[in-house]
């Protein structure tokens, strides 16, 4: 099951993309119903690319929010694939093909 | 101590445009290829560190940067913030979140093509001032905007 959900729509040349992506973004200092500190967890690295062209980058640290929210916009065409991939601090990763429309 | 004149200019472009200061070049340059994660930017405490190390400056000059965000944010663990701006030859974006421990919250590397903008959810531990810096010709320019935060939000 993907972590990633978007949507990427174009109108007069820009593709809009919202993305949502399922992960707990722990800071680290936040501690758990026993007390314990529950380890950094947090998504590093989100990068998205239409044809093997990267579009944007985002480094995010840990205080985005859990479950983070991405809206970016590129020029582009609908048809297109767009690629979306993350890449978190514990090198898990996950991604995601979006037809753009 | 630089802060507070920072702070207070900060606010002054809010409310009358003051001129900005002349902006360093960015000694920061993307790697598009291999975007390294600048690890020492994120664990920068205290607000000049964090520009320094994230942006390779601390003189941000004023400029065309909106900031769309709450007045007042009910939870501090999901406070929405869009950055937009009319600047052209845009190639970096980032956010921070003054008063938070690690006033970095992201950094954005514009790709072929990439209008600068984005949106995101940030947490925030306390009210404090949201900077958007934005790298337009290889100058940072910003923008501040107060949330007030009702309960902090970054579970500690």
């Amino acid at each position: 099951m993907s972590t990633i959900r978007a949507r990427a729509q174009e109108a007069g040349g820009i593709v809009t993309v919202r993305a949502l992506m399922s992960h707990p973004m722990e800071t680290g200092v936040g501690k758990d119903s026993a007390g314990n500190l529950i380890p950094a967890h947090f998504i590093e690295t989100v990068e998205a690319s239409v044809d093997g062209t990267t579009v944007m980058t985002a480094l995010w640290g840990a205080t985005i929010s859990r479950n983070p929210f991405f809206q970016f916009q590129f020029e582009g065409s609908a048809g297109d694939t767009l690629s979306l991939s993350w890449k978190d601090n514990k090198g898990e990763s996950d991604s995601a093909e979006v037809t753009i429309g | 101590m630089n802060s507070n004149k920072r702070r207070v200019f900060l606010k002054g472009t809010l409310a009358a445009g003051t001129v900005g200061i002349a902006v360093g070049a960015g000694l920061l340059a993307p790697s598009k290829l291999l975007a390294a994660w600048p690890a020492e930017a994120f664990e920068a405490r205290g607000f000049d560190d964090a520009l320094q190390a994230a942006l390779g400056t601390t003189e941000l000059s004023e400029g065309d940067v909106s900031i769309t965000a709450p007045e007042i944010a009910e939870n501090g663990a999901v406070v929405p913030v869009t950055v937009e701006t009319g600047l052209s030859d845009v190639t970096e974006m980032a956010l921070f979140a003054v008063e938070n421990g690690s006033p970095l919250t992201s950094k954005y590397l514009l790709g072929a093509g990439a209008v600068p903008m984005f949106a995101t959810r940030i947490k925030m531990q306390t009210s404090s001032d949201v900077v958007a810096a934005v790298k337009s010709g290889g100058q940072w320019y910003s923008a501040a905007r107060e949330v007030k935060v009702t309960i902090g939000g970054c579970g500690g």
